[in-house]
């Protein structure tokens, strides 16, 4: 296995807000090599976007990335990292995309000013270089006419085009480290699956390593080579895809499993995970899950459960209380309740 | 969900939709002429039986949501017929459709635009009872508890605020909305598309719950595939403006004959690894409903291999192909459509 080209040890996040402290991100640790998709999973409200956010910096006050957090990108600690410095690595060494690509593209621009403007801040190049690049970066996702295209604005982009456009200029300096929130979340199936097959595609040709984060499993089952489920700020389950899909450990990623219909059977009830997330102004008690669990007896309500370093860890009692695993979901529509 | 023993008129059409169109004008100029038209709807016929659920499924753009505003007459569409048990209900005079609208009711994709923020949810729910003069006083009290219990909520929710719930709590106002005049036929445009997934199938069991307990009719609006599986008997596919193909849930999804269907399917993602489906992607994006292409509205984008001159010119009908299945291709022959990807 190659060295780990990004390393995140402890991060967490928490909003300073005058109501109180919002552990929104709260210790999650990973490690990605190049060329791997690391796919993070989890319902709204689980710190997923939180996560992608801080390894860019990208976080404003009353947000901060707690003292202590690690964000190794080879051998730079982006946690310590200044601002000048991480204006440097940003859309350069780490690029993000996301799932609005309207919201991330200035409207006044031309789509061919907006990439080379990223090149031109990143590299030592002449203004006719930098379009060059913007057009060899449309054609290598697949605009057609890219030498016309180039001079469109953002709004006479199709959903799926301007998401294109994103992709090329996050692209457009080479980043060993893309990532990408929810960027199909907001596209009709056929374009999603066109953008799935462009970013596998470009992964392969130019080595990229990726941080893909979706709630949508089987787009994380399709593009994923590792697997981080989160839940209440936390990492709950991780590894390989394989293993994750086909022999998931905590109850949370086996609910969510069977909670979500198929295309391949027809179920006349789907299995319910009771309740929903919790706010992150009070994570329960113990483990997070625990209100919501099927398996959850007094030991889950009083302390939180390890979670180890291993190939296939999962924070949950079941892992040292196996026998525990009887029963467990049910169909019945039951209210979402506050946990 | 399938067949249910003991609905009364159970497989008779409840709903009928013949050549249904929406045309938008686009207007421009000082003198707002009329210089095109949307063609958001496009010619749609379908019919639904009672107690059955009928999923139109399609992309942004389709024109699924406008079908549906147009057969409620939410939106009033420009040429077509929908008869409603029996009725023309693009006849009907106020009253008469006042009295429509108890039987037919609707459920919106965002739960909380669709909800009155300055009132209770008790007092939204007895206002419904009192404009359809189905009870006052202690009896609306009454009506009120028990429909908010009959989508999971509690009787004591009655005096709260509709931003005091989550969303999957809304959308289930939504329903309990929706159930509160006793209607025959619910139409629920995109009802859990805006949910997390543990949510969705919390909301997607109740949905079957009450058809099955109250005898419901759904027309069921989505462009998630992986929720019509489950909950569909009968799926029309919608694409610009048109069904390009209607049939019974499961042979729409084992054999499906539209080339749209098929990519569409295809596109689908499934939680599973390993699973071996043939994925067929698209080039292009959809047309625009103002200039849909000439002939077949899917041409441009269709991967069939045999595509050719009719395809561009003459817009193909919605033709029977064997039971139950309707497609809207040149190119299916009577023994084809065996090439749709295993699912």
């Amino acid at each position: 296995m190659p060295a780990p080209l990004l390393r995140v040890d402890d991060l967490r996040t928490y909003f300073h807000t005058a109501d109180g402290l919002v552990r929104a991100v709260d210790g999650v640790s990973f490690a990605l090599s190049p060329g791997e998709t690391l796919g993070i999973v989890g319902e709204s409200g689980c710190g997923k976007s939180l996560t992608c956010l801080s390894l860019l910096r990208l976080i404003d006050p009353p947000g901060r990335i707690e003292a202590g957090s690690r964000i190794r990108l080879r051998d730079r600690d982006l946690a310590e990292a200044s601002e000048a410095e991480m204006r440097q690595i940003r859309g350069n060494e780490i690029s993000m995309i996301f799932q609005e690509p309207m919201t991330s593209l200035n409207p006044v621009w031309t789509i061919g000013d907006q990439i080379a403007e990223s090149v031109r801040i990143h590299r030592r190049v002449r203004p006719a270089e930098a379009r060059a690049r913007a057009i060899e970066m449309l054609r290598l996702v697949g605009i057609p006419n890219p030498e016309q295209r180039i001079s469109s604005y953002p709004h006479e982009f199709s959903g799926g085009m301007r998401q294109r456009a994103m992709i090329a200029m996050a692209l457009a300096c080479d980043p060993s480290v893309l990532v990408a929130d929810e960027p199909t979340t907001a596209l009709d199936v056929t374009i999603q699956a066109e953008i799935l097959d462009l970013l596998a595609q470009l992964q392969s040709r130019l080595g990229m390593a990726m941080v893909f984060v979706s709630h949508d499993l089987g787009v994380i089952a399709q593009i994923a080579d590792r697997v981080l489920v989160m839940y209440a700020g936390q990492v709950v389950e991780s590894g390989p895809a394989d293993a994750i899909f086909n022999r998931p450990r905590h109850p949370y990623t086996e609910g969510l499993l069977r909670s979500v219909p198929r295309i391949t059977t027809r179920l006349s009830r789907l299995a319910v995970i009771p309740g929903g997330v919790p706010s992150p102004r009070r994570w329960p008690p113990g483990c997070r899950f625990h209100p919501r669990c099927p398996y959850a007896w007094d030991r889950c309500q009083d302390d939180s459960p390890p979670f180890a370093e291993a190939e296939h860890p999962s924070r949950c009692w079941l892992e040292i209380e196996p026998q525990r695993h009887v029963g467990g979901w049910t169909t019945t529509a039951a209210p979402e309740r506050e946990v | 969900m399938g067949t249910r023993p003991g609905a009364g008129k159970l497989g008779q059409p409840l709903l009928t939709v013949e050549n249904l169109v929406k045309h938008f004008p686009i207007r421009a100029g000082v003198f707002a002429r009329t210089v095109g038209f949307v063609r958001a709807v496009d010619g749609v016929s379908f019919e639904i039986r009672r107690g059955e659920t009928l999923a139109l499924v399609g992309e942004s753009g389709s024109g699924k949501s406008t079908a549906a505003l147009a057969i409620l007459r939410l939106q009033e569409p420009t040429a077509g017929r929908v008869v409603f048990d029996g009725r023309d209900a693009l006849k009907l005079d106020r009253s008469e459709l006042k009295r429509l609208r108890r039987r037919v009711q609707i459920i919106f994709q965002d739960p909380f635009g669709s909800l009155n923020p300055r009132m209770t949810v008790g007092g939204m729910l007895r206002e419904i009872l009192s404009v359809h003069d189905l009870a006052h006083g202690a009896a609306a009290q009454k009506r009120v508890a028990e429909l908010l219990e009959a989508v999971g909520l509690h009787a004591e929710d009655a005096i709260k605020y509709p931003h005091e719930f989550s969303g999957g709590q809304r959308q289930r106002i939504g329903i309990a909305r929706a159930l509160a005049v006793e209607p025959e036929f619910i139409v629920a445009d995109e009802p859990v598309s805006a949910l997390d997934v543990s949510v969705q199938a919390q909301v997607l069991n109740l949905l079957a719950d009450l058809q099955e307990r109250l005898d419901l009719t759904y027309l069921f609006i989505t462009h998630d595939l992986s929720v019509v599986r489950h909950i569909a008997d009968r799926v029309a596919v919608m694409y610009l403006g048109r069904v390009v193909e209607l049939g019974d849930c499961d042979s729409l999804f084992s054999k499906p004959l539209h080339p749209y269907t098929q990519a569409l399917l295809s596109a689908v993602t499934v939680p599973e690894r390993g699973a071996d489906r043939k994925r067929i992607i698209l080039t292009g994006d959809v047309a625009s409903p103002v200039s849909p292409p000439s002939g077949c509205p899917f041409h441009p984008r269709c991967p069939h291999p045999d595509k050719d001159e009719i395809c561009r010119t003459e817009p193909p009908s919605l033709a029977l192909h064997g039971a139950g299945a309707r497609a809207a291709c040149h190119k299916i022959g009577p023994a084809a459509g065996g090439s749709g990807p295993k699912s």
